[in-house]
């Protein structure tokens, strides 16, 4: 499996840019030494990692999973009991939330794989509920919707940070090896024409289930990084269906489906837009306002600030109109676009 | 045996209106093979409408069905016409943008409402929301009783709208096959958006309905969202016999499961019968009803 030749192909492509923003990523925490925009950055690389994952099972393999807050909150849960009931240190759940998440998957894609196009993605949404809700009852176990709560190891964001950045370089990584091997282009063919790949030979459940697992995996290790991070989890946040499933469901699919720097740019572009609506650009759009002193203004941009949610509903909605296959996917139609002016 | 017939009659009513949920996402299940995520959400939008209609033009909720159901006709029909049919010829790697589409119309319908009505509870009380009738020490409630014999009303009415008028059956056969339909003269994309319109329509009953009994605040769309999937899942997609059995089965297992197991398990209730009709029964009901 591991080819030296696939190695030399992936890093050859575009070194230099890959370089550049590979070293402006790691000297980012000391250039910027503000702790909200580090906080920012380790939200973008851990949604890197969960829209990788998600980017596997959908965008490879062509079936949309609802669910993928299920296998985030194993990981997180993995991480949070063992420090919790039996006192191990919580990074040794970065490993094993992993794993379990792949446990998880198992009765999951069984489940769920024998359904196509919405059936499945509906029957996804609904393991995911049903995990929201074995977390919430079965309290001997979880304590229920009182949330686990640890000690975090580290005062300074930094180490975080650094950690999640390894962590999203190793999934970007590992999810553009594995495409470019033969398992890559089962599962395109899988997502292509389910039939006609099974009529060829190609044992289609085993390789969605090796697709799910591979997103389960890096999906359960975020959610174990957000454990250990957060310091503080419960049902309702890492089980969310709005907050984890469609957020990275819009994180791939903004970013770019079926492309390996698609959920990168889709993260990015995601956490970056909803804090600056909410900050109104980080609070340069008000000190602009007072500026230019036209109150009109100053009203439609607080008003702006406290509708946020609602900005990025609508931002949500054109960029499905206009850019369907995502940023990354669609980049030839947004060359066309400013080439024309 | 008191507690069990109660169980039973309280599941019943409850399963009533959620049959009416049922058949506006099944209908439109059925035709666009769109998931409508935001089902809920357009329930919500005709809460406020009565919510307002009551509160300020001191209008009964029952009359304000027949406000509600022509103004969110008209929202489905334009939400339809330009958010959703342009997606439908779009040129994507993933068919399911029109999923996350309605997950935007989603955000964008609750986010309006909390805006001009604020996060707070809202609710509407007529002389007539506490009142029940007894049939043999059995507490029925009367707005819900009501709400069920509109519901299956409604039901029948769908039911002869798609056999027997000329846009009922373009309604199915657009359902059966889009291009064969095209080819035989049906306007496909009108017909996508009346359909649309019509089970918002259909929606907006459940939630009118539902608003002497319920209280109103803008997140309230979600819960309902997912239980009109399972309804639809349950009873199979298209059917409205079949949502009709759908909705009766979730009001009854909910009633049972939250009086035999305990409160909080009502959702999962739901939940598992969904993920078993999924597996050993797939296509829902309509495999026996065959409608």
């Amino acid at each position: 499996m591991l080819n030296s030749y696939i190695f030399s192909k992936i890093l050859k492509q575009n070194i230099k840019t890959k370089l550049f923003i590979f070293l402006i990523f790691i000297f980012f925490p000391f250039i910027v030494n503000n702790s909200y925009y580090q906080h920012l950055m380790i939200l973008v690389m851990m949604w890197i990692v969960i829209g990788s994952g998600w980017n596997v099972i959908a965008g490879y393999t062509g079936q949309v999973s609802f669910g993928d807050a299920a296998f985030f909150g194993t990981g997180a849960y993995t991480a949070g009991l063992l420090s919790h009931q039996l006192n191990i240190s919580p990074w040794w759940g970065m490993a094993f939330g992993g794993i379990t998440a792949m446990v998880i998957a198992l009765p999951f894609g069984w489940i769920c794989f024998r359904l196509k196009g919405a059936y499945f993605a509906l029957a996804t949404l609904a393991l995911n509920e049903v995990m929201r809700h074995v977390a919430t009852l079965w309290e001997s176990l979880t304590d229920g919707m009182v949330g686990i709560l640890i000690m975090q190891s580290f005062v300074s964001k930094i180490p975080y940070y650094y950690i999640a950045l390894s962590l999203a370089v190793f999934s970007v990584f590992s999810v553009s090896y594995i495409m470019n091997t033969k398992w890559g282009y089962y599962f395109v063919s899988i997502r292509e024409d389910q039939d006609a790949a099974e009529s060829l030979g190609i044992n289609t459940h085993l390789y969605k289930m090796i697709s799910l697992n591979i997103a389960a995996f890096l999906t359960g290790m975020a959610g174990a990084l957000y454990m250990n991070y957060m310091g503080f989890i419960d049902p309702e946040v890492v089980f969310s269906l709005h907050d984890i499933s469609i957020m990275a469901i819009l994180v791939g699919i903004v970013g770019g489906v079926g492309t390996i720097y698609g959920p990168v740019v889709g993260a990015f572009v995601m956490v970056a837009v909803q804090e600056i609506i909410r900050t109104g650009f980080f609070g340069i759009l008000q000190e602009v306002a007072r500026l230019i002193e036209i109150e009109f203004i100053d009203t439609i941009i607080k008003y702006i600030m406290q509708a946020h949610v609602m900005v990025f509903g609508i931002l949500v909605v054109l960029v499905i109109l206009y850019l369907p296959n995502g940023i990354v996917g669609d980049y030839g139609k947004i060359k066309q676009i400013f080439s024309k002016k | 045996m008191e507690v069990f017939l109660q169980t039973l009659a309280a599941g019943i009513l409850k399963g009533g209106l959620y049959s009416l949920i049922g058949i506006g996402m099944s209908l439109i299940m059925g035709v666009m093979g769109i998931i409508n995520l935001a089902h809920g959400q357009l329930m919500m939008v005709a809460m406020y409408i009565t919510f307002v209609c009551s509160h300020y033009f001191a209008i009964d909720p029952y009359v304000s069905l027949f406000i509600t159901m022509p103004s969110l006709f008209f929202l489905g029909v334009t939400i339809q016409k330009y958010l959703l049919n342009p997606l439908i010829e779009a040129d994507t790697i993933l068919p399911e943008n029109q999923v996350l589409m309605t997950v935007g119309i989603a955000m964008v319908l609750t986010e309006i409402a909390r805006f001009i009505f604020s996060s707070d509870y809202k609710s509407v009380t007529t002389s007539y929301s506490n009142s029940t009738f007894f049939i043999k020490n059995i507490s029925i409630s009367i707005p819900l009783t009501v709400a069920f014999c509109i519901a299956v009303s409604f039901t029948i009415f769908i039911y002869f709208f798609l056999l027997k008028t000329d846009v009922g059956r373009s309604i199915r056969a657009t359902a059966q096959d889009r291009e064969a339909a095209l080819l035989m003269g049906v306007d496909s994309k009108k017909i996508t958006a009346i359909t649309f319109g019509i089970g918002s329509a259909l929606v907006a009953t459940a939630g009118t309905l539902l608003m002497p009994v319920y209280y109103l605040f803008p997140d309230i769309g979600s819960p309902f969202t997912r239980k009109a999937f399972v309804i639809t899942i349950i009873g199979g997609l298209g059917s409205t016999v079949g949502a009709i059995l759908g909705g009766l089965t979730l009001g009854i297992a909910e009633s049972f499961g939250a009086t035999y197991v305990g409160m909080a398990y009502d959702d999962m209730i739901g939940l598992i019968i969904f993920i078993i009709v999924l597996i050993y029964l797939p296509g829902g009901f309509k495999h026996w009803t065959k409608i």
